[in-house]
Order: structure tokens, then sequence, then C-alpha cells
């Protein structure tokens, strides 16, 4: 029986749990004994003009090695030009920071944009120095007008970066059309939708370590990806071969550890300008104000349809907000544009979008980038207009689907499906929920005047993963004489299990036992090539990587096991349950995989490929959230999760349920609690665990997962990607229900996060009128 | 992160603290569990020369039947407090406040005495005290002193305290009816400090967070005392008040909130006895 | 100052700032690095340790005030002889951790509640952990891994 699709725990944990995970601040390695810490003065204003930086005091306290400021970083090259695109130009997948005008410095030159803006370094001997040294630091501020706001920064009064004269950095998607397609619906909805800002927040912050020795910088860094981390850290005027990157554990990404910022690279120039081991580790209030956070887009919606569900026409506008500095371009709204209408055949769709700078953190991936967005807004919006029309959410969903019969299907935006099944999804999660009897409940508890009111959220959604699938990912397996495999592969886990899920198809395909396979990721000295995790791609690319060498190396092996028995290639054959080699018809002669093995060139079976897929593929679902409203205060209860998250045939049921959760859990935070918040200078108010709402045990259930699995056709595991799906499903399921809750008190939308007071105000606003 | 460099010495008696506070004057701090004084100096907001580090005075940990009330010695654990068979029986409202500070960790360090000099007006236990009446047992140089806790907090994080002068002991009067209680903490997140409280004892009624610190809600206590219903005095519990407004809530969502949680706690509260 | 712990069983003594957090001597002096730090405000619990076997969190904690005190962290968890301790052995059967951050600290926060509570039921489990925040796991499966320890240390294991 093959072990795929079979409960497999961890391969990882048994030392996670007896000794620990090794983080980057974790790590002893002799290279770095006696590395200094570095400390980062930052921005105490959000907007300004920097006209002084005094760091004597701070180069005479004890301890400090030195201060560093923009000034001191002449040695560097200049970053390129960015190359000229057409104005019409898709723009590049992935992270992409717009240079020329709107370039970000590495420490700030002579204006800052966001509060914690790097202004300066302080290296010193002890962990303990660094924050006494870093406040002796003196900067000087000439205070800017802020542009604390999208709003403010369409204004175009205050000007971040006065040379682009505007602070509108890309547009993009297709010109909006006139309203003829709405004129004709006898519903129509239109109104402002907020995503709003929030913070990836994994448990480990940014954290890198860096020596440059013997002409080579090894930087231990916190990252999705290893291999374009290096890429980045060229920028400190070394070439790729002269630098290797290594991840050791990472606690956690959520797409804002794509790579490497910009105190990453400040970290790697100081080791290399000073010649000592810099270690820097970053606090949770410097997490909360300098790592890149992730949606704040504000949408404009119109959507139409008839009294019966039918939906006709659908436009989203978006406006992203990209925070002090555009670290991706258009790449995030392009997305939102590309998934705006979700699960829906909508005959007419319109979706623009353009992005603008704000004196906020910078913007870039965090899980779902884009997708989430989108999702969160068709679904809201489909709510929005059942309730105006008088239908049942459900059943509008069914009405407007593209039916399963429809795949591969292109939507308006040119999102090519591949397949889906998204009215089984919606079925199954219904009668799992029980949803007619939720209904009749919550009609109940209204007639009786209750103060407890139920509220049934629906979503049903898809995602795009893999976007990027013509970049591939790359995977070596490498069988040795001693009958143990080991697998390199460019993927890049930070807690995904990949080392389980790879070695389970190793097993598999080999029939070599799991613990005899070793994993390893994330050391560009390993593994030159790579790609990384993110964009929800691992399992399809890297572990399709994976399952193709494993394929050649078994290739290669039958011809030596031939070889070795003198046998034609036909006639040998690899009993995968037991790992060995025969010839068919013949059980009594076999070889080990090492005895085979030691056959090859230097005593190894190695296969070294790259997978590609021409196309991404697209997990759907539907998950429904069952709520209690207090109607007296507002504060919602979350009762029940039932989800049914489909990405084709599932590997590992361990490891899908835990995407799954934890999707689920932030996803629902964005939606309950959680939210980055300025005051109308620029200062952050959520900047430390105490303000911003971290969801907790105490606020979430337990789930009900529901299993479906509709394979792809994109690549030969037949897999997609889950491990955003879970969050792009939650947000809008618990938004809905929450709004549902009170939606027969006239309440028709109520923006995230559902705090008591916007609840309760929303309520109040409708009584009145 | 870190906190200023300080010099910490140690007491291992009420005697010993006193006179290091005299020794060090304004420059020191007393550090009890250290659960609300730590955070602060972690983050630089507190920054004192010395910390005095209560934590061996054993001697003021302690739960005593006194008869007609219960003697908590100041540096008692928030968790020896919810655990407390005694005030479960004689004090229930005070027990259930102390396992509702913080969490499980927090409440293994965290001492009464230090959330009640620490005085923030989000807090829970000192509200409580003040619908129970308590005394608070002061020491100084000059003597002992008994403080009621309806004098002693006297502004956003400040007390009657006087420099150098140590909380010793809680009196708590044992209500009439014990079961006449309830604590209604409410939040956006279980961790998170009360938006708004109300504890209620009979018919005491005081406030978390509606000022700057806790307050009687006064206009509640007296139209009951008047023969107003339950509803009715409700509606009063913001009178007097001076909420604020924050990034969780603004001051008229807490006026609500004050309205409505105390009628629970009074609803709640009869229909326990 | 001088400061003495013992940790996981083991005397320490070590002259450190007097502002030394427990977590510090923990990780830099006493070179245990399994306990994470998580946060700056004693929001999320990455810390947790057991204090005279309850658990605290250790960067709220000065080293000074654990002086004299037994301290156990993650790595003195399983037995001598090398076997997981039931909690640690129930978040590996329940894929109770992902990143493993929040694990060291959530393990021992989950050891001390257990040890307080035998026989919790879900909602004191969850409410027993409001101090200890995850990223990954959506907490699902560490509130599993806690209630199997519980069961399966309810048939009186020594621990």
């Amino acid at each position: 029986m093959s072990i795929l699709g079979t409960r497999v725990i961890r391969t990882e944990d048994p030392r996670l749990l007896t000794s620990g995970g090794v983080y980057v601040d974790d790590l002893r390695e002799p290279d770095l004994t006696g590395a200094v810490r570095a400390t980062f003065v930052r921005s105490t204003v959000a907007h300004a003009l920097i006209t002084g930086i005094d760091t004597s005091a701070a180069l005479e306290a004890p301890g400090v090695v030195a201060v560093f400021t923009a000034a001191d970083m002449t040695d560097l090259p200049t970053p390129p030009p960015p190359e000229p695109l057409p104005d019409d130009a898709p723009p590049p997948e992935g992270p992409n920071p717009m240079g020329g005008v709107w370039q970000e410095p590495l420490l700030a030159v002579d204006r800052v944009r966001f509060v914690g803006e790097p202004v300066a370094i302080v290296l010193t001997d002890g962990t303990y120095a660094g924050e006494d040294a870093a406040e002796l630091v003196s900067v000087d501020y000439d205070i800017l007008p802020a542009v604390p706001s999208i709003e403010a920064a369409l204004a175009d009064e205050s000007l971040l970066f006065p040379g682009a004269g505007t602070n509108v950095c890309v547009r993009g998607g297709r010109p909006i059309g006139d309203d003829s397609a709405f004129d004709q619906c006898e519903v129509v909805v239109e109104g402002d939708v907020v995503n709003q800002r929030v913070a990836a927040l994994p448990m480990e912050g940014r954290a890198t370590a860096a020596v440059f020795k013997g002409g080579k910088l090894t930087v231990w860094t916190s990252t999705q990806n290893a291999q374009l981390a290096r890429l980045i850290f060229t920028a400190v005027g070394l070439p790729p071969d002269a630098i290797r990157v290594v991840a050791p554990d990472v606690g956690g990404g959520f797409g804002a550890k794509i790579g490497v910022d910009r105190e990453q690279i400040v970290v790697a120039w100081a080791a290399k300008r000073t010649g000592r081991p810099v270690r820097w580790v970053e606090t949770r209030n410097e997490n909360l104000m300098a790592m890149t956070q992730g949606r704040a887009q504000l949408h404009h919606i119109k959507i139409g349809g008839d009294r019966e569900g039918h939906i006709k026409a659908y436009r989203l506008d978006v406006v992203q907000d990209s925070g002090a500095y555009s670290r991706m371009g258009g790449f995030l709204p392009m997305l939102t544009n590309l998934m705006a209408p979700g699960v829906y055949d909508i005959p007419v769709v319109e979706a623009d979008y353009k992005a603008v700078v704000t004196n906020g953190t910078p913007i870039a991936a965090y899980r779902g980038a884009g997708r989430p967005e989108a999702a969160a807004t068709i679904e809201r919006v489909v709510d929005w207009y059942a309730a105006e029309a008088g239908v049942d959410p459900a059943l509008v969903r069914r009405l407007n689907f593209i039916s399963k019969d429809q795949f591969p299907f292109v939507t308006k935006t040119g999102a090519p499906y591949d397949t889906g099944d998204y009215e089984a999804a919606l079925d199954k999660v219904l009668a799992a929920a029980g949803y007619d009897q939720l209904r009749a409940e919550q009609r109940r508890r209204r007639a009786a005047g209750e103060t407890r009111l139920l509220g049934i959220g629906l979503a049903s959604y898809v995602e795009i993963t893999a976007a990027d699938g013509a970049a591939g990912e790359t995977a070596k397996v490498e069988v040795h004489d001693d009958g143990t495999a080991t697998v390199y592969t460019g993927s890049s886990a930070h807690g995904q299990g990949h080392h389980t899920a790879y070695a389970m198809l190793v097993q598999d395909e080999l029939g070599i036992p799991m613990d005899k396979i070793e994993v390893l990721h994330g050391d560009t000295d390993l593994i030159p090539e790579g790609v990384g995790t993110y964009a929800s791609r691992s399992l399809q690319l890297g572990g399709s990587a994976v399952h193709k060498a494993a394929i050649e190396v078994k290739e290669e092996a039958a011809r030596k096991a031939a070889e070795l028995f003198e046998a034609a290639e036909t006639d040998v054959v690899l009993d995968a349950a037991t790992g060995t080699w025969h010839i068919a018809g013949d059980p009594d002669k076999s070889l080990s995989w090492g005895q085979v093995a030691a056959a090859g060139d230097a005593g190894l079976i190695v296969a070294n490929v790259r997978f590609t897929a021409d196309r991404p593929t697209f997990p759907f679902g539907t998950q429904l959230s069952l709520v209690e409203v207090d109607v007296e205060t507002g504060k919602v209860t979350l009762l029940r999760r039932v989800t049914a998250d489909d990405a084709g045939p599932v590997l590992n049921p361990l490891l899908f349920e835990g995407q799954r959760h934890g999707g689920i859990a932030q996803g629902a935070a964005q939606a309950l609690v959680e939210e980055i918040l300025y005051d109308a200078d620029g200062n952050p108010l959520t900047a430390t665990l105490m303000d911003y709402g971290a969801i907790t045990a105490a606020e979430l259930p337990s789930f009900e997962l529901l299993t479906s699995e509709t394979a792809t056709t994109v690549n030969p595991l037949g897999v997609k990607g889950i491990g955003e799906a879970g969050t792009i499903g939650a947000t809008p399921a618990v938004h809905n229900a929450v709004i549902d809750a009170v939606s027969h008190l006239g309440v028709r939308h109520i923006d995230m996060p559902m705090t008591p007071e916007r609840v309760w105000t929303a309520i109040q606003k409708a009584s009145e009128k | 992160m870190i906190p200023p460099s300080f010099t910490y010495v140690r007491a291992t008696s009420v005697d010993e603290a006193l006179g290091l506070a005299a020794e060090h004057g304004e420059d020191a701090k007393y550090l009890a569990g250290g659960q609300s004084l730590l955070p602060l100096m972690k983050l630089r907001f507190a920054a004192p020369v010395v910390l005095i580090d209560l934590g061996r005075v054993t001697e003021l940990s302690y739960i005593r039947d006194a008869g007609t009330y219960v003697a908590i010695g100041a540096l008692t654990r928030h968790h020896d407090v919810a655990n407390s068979e005694l005030l479960l029986a004689d004090i229930p409202l005070l027990a259930h406040t102390a396992e509702a500070v913080g969490d499980p960790q927090i409440r293994h360090r965290g001492t009464i005495g230090g959330s009640v000099a620490h005085a923030d007006a989000a807090a829970d236990l000192p509200a409580t005290l003040l619908a129970l009446d308590a005394t608070f047992v002061v020491k100084g140089p000059s003597g002992t002193r008994p403080v009621p806790a309806a004098e002693f907090f006297k502004g956003f994080f400040e007390t009657a305290l006087e420099p150098g002068e140590l909380l010793t002991e809680i009196q708590v009067p044992k209500p009439a009816r014990p079961a006449a209680w309830s604590f209604q903490k409410f939040n956006k997140r279980a961790i998170d400090f009360a938006m708004v409280g109300v504890a209620v004892q009979g018919t005491s009624v005081a406030l978390i967070n509606m000022g700057s610190v806790p307050l009687r809600a006064t206009a509640v206590e007296s139209a009951l005392a008047a023969g107003a219903s339950v509803a009715d005095a409700a509606q009063r519990a913001a009178e007097g008040t001076s909420a604020g407004s924050d990034i969780h809530a603004s001051r008229a969502y807490r006026e609500h909130l004050a309205r409505v949680l105390v009628r629970r706690a009074l609803e709640e509260a009869s229909s326990r006895s | 100052m001088k400061v003495e712990l013992t940790v996981n069983g083991k005397d320490i003594t070590a002259d450190v700032e007097d502002r030394t957090l427990l977590v510090h001597f923990l990780r830099d002096v006493a070179d245990l690095t399994a306990t994470n730090i998580g946060c700056d405000t004693t929001s999320c619990g990455a810390c947790t340790v057991l204090l005279d076997g309850e658990s605290v969190k250790s960067c709220t904690v000065l080293a000074a005030q654990a002086d004299g005190r037994a301290v156990t962290t993650l790595e003195g968890l399983a037995s001598d002889a090398g076997e997981m301790h039931p909690v640690q052995r129930a978040f590996h059967e329940e894929h109770g951790l992902q990143c493993g951050y929040c694990t060291p600290g959530m393990v021992m926060a989950i050891v001390s509640l257990l040890k307080e509570n035998p026989s919790p039921t879900e909602t004191e489990v969850r409410q027993g952990l409001e101090g200890n925040i995850c990223r990954c796991t959506g907490y699902h499966n560490i509130v599993r891994a806690a209630l199997a320890a519980a069961a399966s240390s309810g048939e009186g294991a020594s621990r």
C-alpha cells in the first residue's frame, strides 16, 4: 500500500520538541563566535527630512564597536536603474521593488517616510548594550506633512517622492467601462469595502547573522528562499559565488520573509565593512513597525443582478496602499484583479487598480498576497447583493457558480482555472453544518427577541497557486552506497513539513524507508539553484521536482541493476514495497539500493532536475462560519468553522489539515481582531502585541474539516497548493457571518475587523434609519 | 526589550524593605511579582535606578480568616488568591477576579499588592477591592496606617502611597451574602485588559476603565437604594465617569457598555444569591 | 551580581548584569536556546518555562528573582533515558507544531496547566493558553495534544 495519502507524523518533530529548533539567534556556529550585536536606530516620525545625525555620544558608550549611517555606506554600488516597461505591461511576477525615483535606500539618507524606518546601525559587543547605545544616537528631523492613509495619498498634497510628482506609483487593469451593464439590473449594490492593513506576525521576527571571511560572505538568515536572498545580498558589492546563504530553522514567514530586506543587507554590509561577525535579531516592536505588512487595499465595488439571484455585472476598483516604499509594484492588486470574479461565471467583469505610497510600513506578500483581498470582497459583495435581492446567499452562489463541466475555464479577467467542483464543496459544507437547522435556530432566536443572535456566513472561493510555475522548483535526489538517500530541494520549509512530505514521495517511488532519507534545503552551497516557498507552490512544484528526480534515479538505477544482473533493462524490476531490485519472475536474486548505488559513478545514483509547470493551479472550497453576536454590545463569538478546502489529492492529511487550521485562524483573525492603525501624524498605534490583536486559542473553536480532492492536470502529482487557501476562504466566511447575524436589523455591510464597537455602531445606525 | 541598567537589592523582611527604600529614596522602586513593572521597564517607560526585590518577603504572603474580614498579605500571588478555599467560600468575587487577571503565567508571579500599588485603571483587582470596601494597610517610616480603598486610588498609576511606604496587607470585609457577586470583564480577546469592567457585590458596584481610577457607580447605588429596578438603576452607570477614547473603544461606547454590563452584573449577582 | 540557579537539575552560577532577564540567562549563560523570545510585552508566551514547577514568562522575570530556585525548560522535560514527556509525545502525534518557534513555551505552559488541572475540558485548555500565541497551527492540534496528553497521563503516569 502506498504511503501517499496516509497520516505520517513529522520527521521534523523529535528535534524541535526535545532540543528545540535552531533559529538565527540560537546559532552557535564557530564563525559567529564573538559576533557583535546589531541594533538599529529608527525614525520616530512618519515623514520628515533628516537634517542631522549625531553619533558621537553613541560612539563613546561602553561596548560600542561601530555606528554607521548612510553616509558611511559609500562603498556600495548604486542600485541599477529599473528596466523601462511600457505603461500597459503587466507587472513582473513576484517581489519587484520599484527603483528610480521610488528607490528605497538601505539606511535612510536625507528623508524618512515611515515610523520605524532604519536610520543608523549600532554594533555592540553585547546584546544589552545595543539598546542603550542606540538611544544615544541623536537625529534631527524637519517634520513634513504626513500621508497616513490612501485618501491622503490620493490627494497628492504632500508627496513622499517629490521627483515623481504624485503618490500614485502604479496603475493597471482594464479601463472601467460605462454603466450600461448595470443600468439593466434590477438590483444594484455599490459601495466601498476595506481590506485592512494587517501584520504578517511570524512568531520569529526578522533575524540575520553574517560573517565575511577570506573573501566570502556567509549569511544565516530567517528567509523563505536562500537562493533569492543570495541574489539580493549581491547589493553589498559581491558576486553570487562569493556569497553563501543559509536558512536555519525559520520561525514562520507567511510571505514577509520572501528574500531579505534592507536591514538584512545592512547587516551583511556591516560584517564585510568591519570584518567582525554580526548578528541582528529584531524585537517585536521593530517587527510590528518595519517588517512588511499585508493587505491594505481599498475597494470600490458595484454589482448588479436580477431579483432571482443571477449576477449580471461586477466592477472592482482597487487602490493598493504600498506603504512608504513600493516593494512589489502592481503585483498584489494585479492578482486581486485577476481573481476578482472568484468562483462565479459573471457576464461582465471590470477590474482595475492603482497603487499609492503612504507614510506607513511597506506592504508586501502576506498569506494569499492579493487573492484574499479578491475573495474577501466578491464573497462579501455577493452576500450584500443577496440581502438586497432577498435571496438566500447559498442559493445565489449556486446560481452563479462556474459549473463542473465548464472547466477548464478562463475568467473574464484572464485567469485560467484548471479544475473545480464548486457546487460539491458548497453542498458538503451545508450538509455538514446542518445549514437548514442553523437557519431555523437563527429565525427562532430573532422571533423570540433574544439578544445573542446567530449569524451564518458562507464563502465560496477559488485561488491561484504557483502563479510562477514557469520558474518551477529544483530537486536533486542521491542514493548512496549505504542504501540511504538525500534529497536536496529548492523549496524552503518554515513549518510546512516538507521534509516529511518529500521523504514520503521518495519512499513511495523508490521503496527506501523514510528513516533512511534525509531532506536538505536552504543552503546555497549545497543547493545553488532554487526558488523557495511561497505562493503555495512547494508540493506542486517542489514535490513534483522530487518526484521527477526520483523517477530519473529509478531509471538510472534500473540501468545499473541490469548491468549488475547482466540482464536486459526491461527485465529488471524494483519492488517498491521492500526497496529491492529483482529480475522479473526471479524473486530470489535481488540487489539492495546500496548495492546498485555502489555501481554508480562515485558510488551514487543521482538525478538533478528542475520541474516547471506551464500554468498555475486553482484550489477552491467553501467555508462556513457560525457566530453568535451579542446585539447589546456587538461582541462576536466564533462558534463553528466548517470548511471544505480542495487542493487535489492529499499527500499527508496531517500536514494538509495543519495548513488549513493555520490559514483559518489567520483568516478569522483578520475578520475579527487584527488591524494595523496609525494616527493622523502617521504614528503607529499597534506596534506591540498588547495593542495589536493577535488571535489566541481562547477566541477560536476547533475546526470541522471536510475532505474534497479534485485533481489538477497541471502536474503529475495532480496537486494544487493549500498553504494559503484556508486563509482566503476564512476571512469572508467569518465576515459574512457577523453581518448575517444582524442583517434583519437592516445592516448590509460592516468593515473589518468586526470589533464589538464596529458591530454595535452598525446596529445603532441601522435602527436609526 | 531590555530594561535600562539598575541596581538590584533584595529584602527578606518588611523592615528590611522599608530600610532599603529609605536608604535609596526616590531612585528606588519596589519589585513585587514584576508583571506590571518589568514590562514598563522593558519598554523603557520606567527607569528606576534601584529595584528592591520583595520576592523573599515571605511574611507578606498569606490569606487569613480574621473573623469579619479576610486578611491578605500584599505579596500573595493572584494564583493563590484565585485558588483560596477560604476566599472561594467567603468572598468569591475576589477569588474570581484574581482568576481573571492576565494569563496563568502572569498569575503565578503577579501579586495582589503589586497590582493595587501599580493602580492601572484598566486592572481588575482594584475595582473589585473598591466594590468590597477593602482597607489597605500601609507601612512606612512613620508607622502603619489603614487606607480605605475609596481613598487609595488618586489618578492614573497614582496612589496614596507616600515615597518609601509599603503596602503590607489588604483587609477585605466578608460580604453579608457572599454569593451575590458578579464580575463582568468585557474585552475583544480574553487576554486583553478590560475595555470596561464591572464588579458587583450585593448592591455595591465598581467600574473598571471608566476613568483614571476605579470608580464606584454611585448613581447606580443610590438609585438601587431608593428602590429603582435593576434595569433603571443600570441606566445611570456612566454618570460621574470620565471614560477615555482609544484604539479599543470610544468614550460613548464605553459608557454604553457600562450600562449594559452593570445591568448584567446586578442581574447575575441577584440570581446567584 | 552573582546569580545561582538550578536549571534542568544542574546548578549554574554566573555573574550577570542586575537587569538580566531570566530568558537571556537561560539562552546565553546556560546555553539552553530552546526557549524563544517572541515579543517585548509579556504577550506571546514563547518564553514560558517552569519556575519551581509553575509556568512563568521568563522574559518578565529577572534572573535575580529566580536566584536559588529551580527552572525547567523544554530541554529538561524528557526523561534521563531520553523518553519524551507525555506532552512532547502528544505534540508529535497530534501534529501540534509547524515552525516550532512557539512550541517550547506552549509545551511548558501545557505541562503546568495539566499539573494544576489534570483533566481539563477543551474550553479550559483554550483559556489556559490565552497567554501563548501561535501563528502556524490555528491552535486546533495544540488543543488536541493537550487533551491527548491529559488522557494518556490519566492512568497515573509518574510525571
